[in-house]
């Protein structure tokens, strides 16, 4: 019994540790590689490389003020970072990282981690109307609207996965993957011909659930100020920004299981934790990268393109790989 | 995307956009009555950064005011001296070598894309991709290095004189400027595939932010902003003063009246520039840079005195009317940003307020030569 | 429906050009300076605030005229002068004689515009531009330059 609790405190606290640490270094990797997209050093002062950057930050942060606007719904104001952050550890739990490496393995892993995906828009919109501020409720009203129609067409997608696969543990779906790049779910398959574009659809959506450039519209700084984070400083406000870098490992990860194999290798041989880690981080580059070349949208662009495109696309894949799979 | 809107009295809210806002960069606060994300008014408020450059004008002599001329519009400082320069010049009947007048059509060319430059960042920011900004400052700072190895300095230039210029330039310069502008060919040519074909930017500038040919009348609006609605004035074209007459450049007008027409019409610009500056180093003439004859004392006659010139942002003129003395009477600015901004009120009603604020980063707002 | 497509697709193309672009530029070496560690050489012809230049004998050259103070837009420079009586070889004899000796040449900074209208309105080539740049306080007072003590400062 003690071991049990001993293994689910150690899990817990991996899965916290690994989702701060994160968040924590790809603050510094986000700027060091806007940096170099733009011909600049980045930060490079504090320590080698500027590596000593983000606990300078967080010390930063963590010595300031908690300042609560006058009039602001105070209790709404202070959960609403909390509520950013916790969903993002939270998923952690679920995700594997390896065959053995899992906190804890479930067999509805994909919809725990949706679940808590969902709460995310929670927080910005408790933010943006707790701080009693205009452009906050704004950029509140946006992002929530444009977290609940990204939501559609990420959700078929995975259905689409879910019935070729036949499962919603994340391990199997891995296992299902296992062999090489030609069994990986973003590979088009006899079952499924459009995989790439399920592919292609799904990474959209997972830069417009973690509220990312060029879908930042909760955030439009040229017009909204900061958006949902104006009134926030102190660590109100760093915890909104690590809970974004969370959501985006939490992203990356969702990807790399759902369509790029999981730890698998792409040809197939010394499956692992590394596989896992350099797949996530070349889709967390290219986030950033993504991030650093597009301008915005604007809401009802973003809008159009959930509903006119992504949408239709999506459900057309869906029937057609439920056609497939009765025919083969 | 503007459209119908019914709204309920007692349902909009006012939202204050400045003074202190990112999209307005400076001191520019503009009172927007919203109706949720439509604006349905709004009411520009001016003057967080009046200084009084007028007044200044007519209580200093003629070489002192130099300094405040370019203190108006910091990116496309030289153009605004241009026009103090040419316009005292006129009043007190001084001749200016050719060489002189060539050098200020090319310096004023490359202050024209270091300003254009500046803004198509600022603009590209404005619509949230923060990177094209860093480019642009980059090839900036080329044409900042030139101008300063010339001026003396890097941004409030103060290089013309009355009947000249303070330095002349040498051959750094001018073989720093024949490199110059291959490259800058060829990042123009960058620009335009990573910003201009650019699906996400195409939406958001086509058919957004209409300003009409009538409006922009209506409103005495000059500049690309003009040209973006199709009215074909250029006063370098239609009114030809220093040596413009003597460059083969186009203009660029667009028909569309959109935010995109008027980008475009910025960009091709720099390119016209380029041109006008290429010509102008070939046909740079020797000779002295300062006549040999000039008044110790500036004093024009009593008399009336206006020029106008083709700045970065639209038509910019000076009207001097002296009374015989070494101060003016009366020394009035008109500056094309000031103009430009007015019909901002008119135009974006009913627009949404990300693409109100995509249309004013396109009028290309400097705010302290709207307040002078 | 083929418009549909062909948007969607054309769409996708400048996404995937914008993005090779700033993939190119990921690899090309920065073009910053990191100032405070690094800093650029100034131009020759740089204008900073002014400076006094002395003559042979390490006296300053002004001559006290007041051209500059009176050129100056801003009204930043202030100066004084007093008369000094000296002996000098005139036509044979010893003459006494009087000149102005400069005493006092501030510069406010502070309001300084940096036109350079003084240092092209003196006729004795007395002032020159500095090449100083790096001038940053959080006090008034130390833009308020005592050329003149810049000076001997210099000289010593």
């Amino acid at each position: 019994m003690s071991l049990t609790i001993l293994n689910a405190v150690i899990a817990v606290v991996a899965a916290i540790a690994f989702a701060a640490v994160n968040a924590a270094y790809l603050v510094w990797a986000e700027r060091r590689g806007a940096g170099r997209i733009q011909r600049r050093p980045g930060p490079n002062v504090n320590g080698p490389l500027g590596l000593l950057q983000p606990p300078c930050d967080g010390i930063k942060l963590m010595a300031k003020q908690i300042m609560i606007p006058g009039g602001a719904d105070k209790a709404l104001f202070m959960v609403a970072p909390a509520l950013a952050m916790a969903p993002a550890i939270m998923s952690f739990v679920t995700i594997p990282f390896s065959d053995t490496i899992v906190a804890h393995s479930m067999n509805v892993g994909v919809l725990m981690i949706f679940a808590f995906a969902s709460l995310g828009a929670m927080s910005i919109l408790l933010a943006g109307w707790g701080s009693r501020n205009k452009y906050a409720v704004m950029a509140s009203v946006r992002a929530v609207s444009q977290n609940i129609s990204y939501e559609i067409p990420m959700l078929i997608t995975v259905i689409t996965i879910v019935m070729m696969t036949g499962t919603m543990d994340l391990k199997e779906l891995v296992a299902g993957q296992a062999g090489g790049m030609w069994n990986w779910n973003a590979v088009p398959s006899l079952a499924s011909p459009l995989m790439p574009v399920s592919f292609l659809i799904f990474f959209i959506c997972s830069l417009a659930e973690t509220n990312r450039a060029p879908f930042d519209l909760g955030e439009a700084e040229s017009e909204l100020v900061a958006g949902f984070h104006t009134e926030y400083g102190s660590m109100g406000f760093g915890l909104f920004f690590m809970g974004e870098y969370a959501n985006i490992v939490i992203g990356a990860s969702l990807i790399t299981i759902l369509f790029l194999g999981g730890w698998g290798c792409p040809l197939g041989l010394f499956p692992g934790v590394w596989w896992f880690l350099l797949k996530i981080y070349i889709l967390i580059f290219s986030f950033i990268w993504i991030r650093w070349t597009f301008p915005r949208t604007t809401i009802y662009g973003l809008l159009n393109l959930s509903w006119k495109i992504l949408i239709p696309i999506s459900l057309f894949n869906l029937l057609l790989t439920a056609g497939l799979l009765k025919v083969f | 995307m503007s459209g119908p809107i019914h709204i309920q009295p007692g349902e909009t809210f006012t939202l204050n956009v400045g003074p202190q806002h990112p999209a307005t960069h400076g001191v520019l606060r503009v009172k927007m009555e919203m109706d949720g994300e439509y604006i349905v008014k709004a009411e520009t408020v001016l003057g967080y950064i009046h200084r009084m450059h007028e007044l200044m004008g007519e209580n200093r002599t003629y070489p002192q005011v130099l300094p405040n001329l370019s203190r108006l519009d910091y990116l496309g400082a030289l153009g605004y001296t241009h026009a103090h320069v040419l316009a005292v010049e006129r009043a007190a009947g001084i001749e200016v070598p050719e060489r002189a007048e060539y050098i200020r059509a090319i310096t004023v060319e490359l202050n024209r894309i270091a300003s254009h430059l500046f803004w198509f960042g600022a603009f590209v920011m404005d619509l949230g991709g923060f990177t094209p900004l860093m480019y642009a400052i980059e090839d900036r700072e080329y044409i900042l290095d030139m101008l300063e190895a010339v001026t003396g300095s890097r941004l409030t230039y103060c290089y013309y004189r009355f009947g000249g210029l303070y330095n002349d330039i040498d051959d750094d310069f001018i073989d720093a400027a024949k490199a110059f502008i291959p490259r800058m060919r060829r990042q123009l040519k960058k620009y335009d595939a990573l910003v201009t074909g650019n699906i996400i930017f195409e939406k958001r500038l086509k058919d957004i932010g209409p300003i009409s040919a009538e409006m922009c009348r209506k409103y005495g609006a000059s500049g690309p902003v003009a040209r973006g609605a199709g009215i074909d004035f250029d006063v370098r074209k239609n009114e030809p003063y220093s040596v413009y007459s003597e460059f083969d450049f186009d203009v660029p007008v667009y028909h569309e009246c959109d935010s995109l027409a008027r980008y475009m019409v910025r960009m091709d610009e720099m390119e016209q520039s380029l041109r006008i500056i290429e010509q102008g180093l070939e046909k740079l003439p020797d000779g002295p840079i300062m006549p040999k004859k000039k008044p110790k004392l500036i004093k024009p006659p009593k008399g009336d005195y206006y020029q106008a010139v083709e700045t970065a942002r639209g038509s910019f003129g000076i009207r001097i009317v002296s009374d015989g003395t070494k101060n003016a009477y009366r020394f009035k600015l008109r500056s094309p940003t000031y103009s430009n901004m007015s019909l901002f009120d008119e135009a974006c009603e009913g627009m949404m307020i990300m693409d109100a604020l995509a249309m004013m980063g396109s009028l290309d707002l400097v705010i302290p030569e709207i307040d002078r | 429906m083929g418009a549909y497509f062909s948007e969607i697709f054309l769409g996708l193309k400048s996404l995937v050009i914008g993005l090779i672009i700033t993939f190119k530029e990921f690899f090309k070496p920065v073009v910053t300076v990191p100032y405070p560690f690094k800093t650029i050489k100034m131009s020759e012809r740089y204008r900073g605030h002014i400076e006094l230049i002395e003559d042979e004998e390490g006296n300053p050259k002004c001559i006290s005229c007041g051209a500059c103070q009176r050129a100056c837009p801003s009204g930043s420079i202030s100066l004084a002068s007093k008369s000094v009586e000296y002996e000098a070889m005139v036509k044979g004899e010893m003459k006494t004689k009087k000149k102005k000796v400069l005493t006092k040449y501030n510069l406010n900074f502070t309001t300084c515009s940096l036109c350079g209208q003084c240092v092209e309105n003196c006729n004795f080539g007395a002032i020159t531009f500095s090449k100083d740049y790096n001038l940053a306080s959080s006090r008034k007072e130390d833009f308020h330059f005592d050329l003149l003590k810049r000076l001997q400062e210099r000289n010593s």
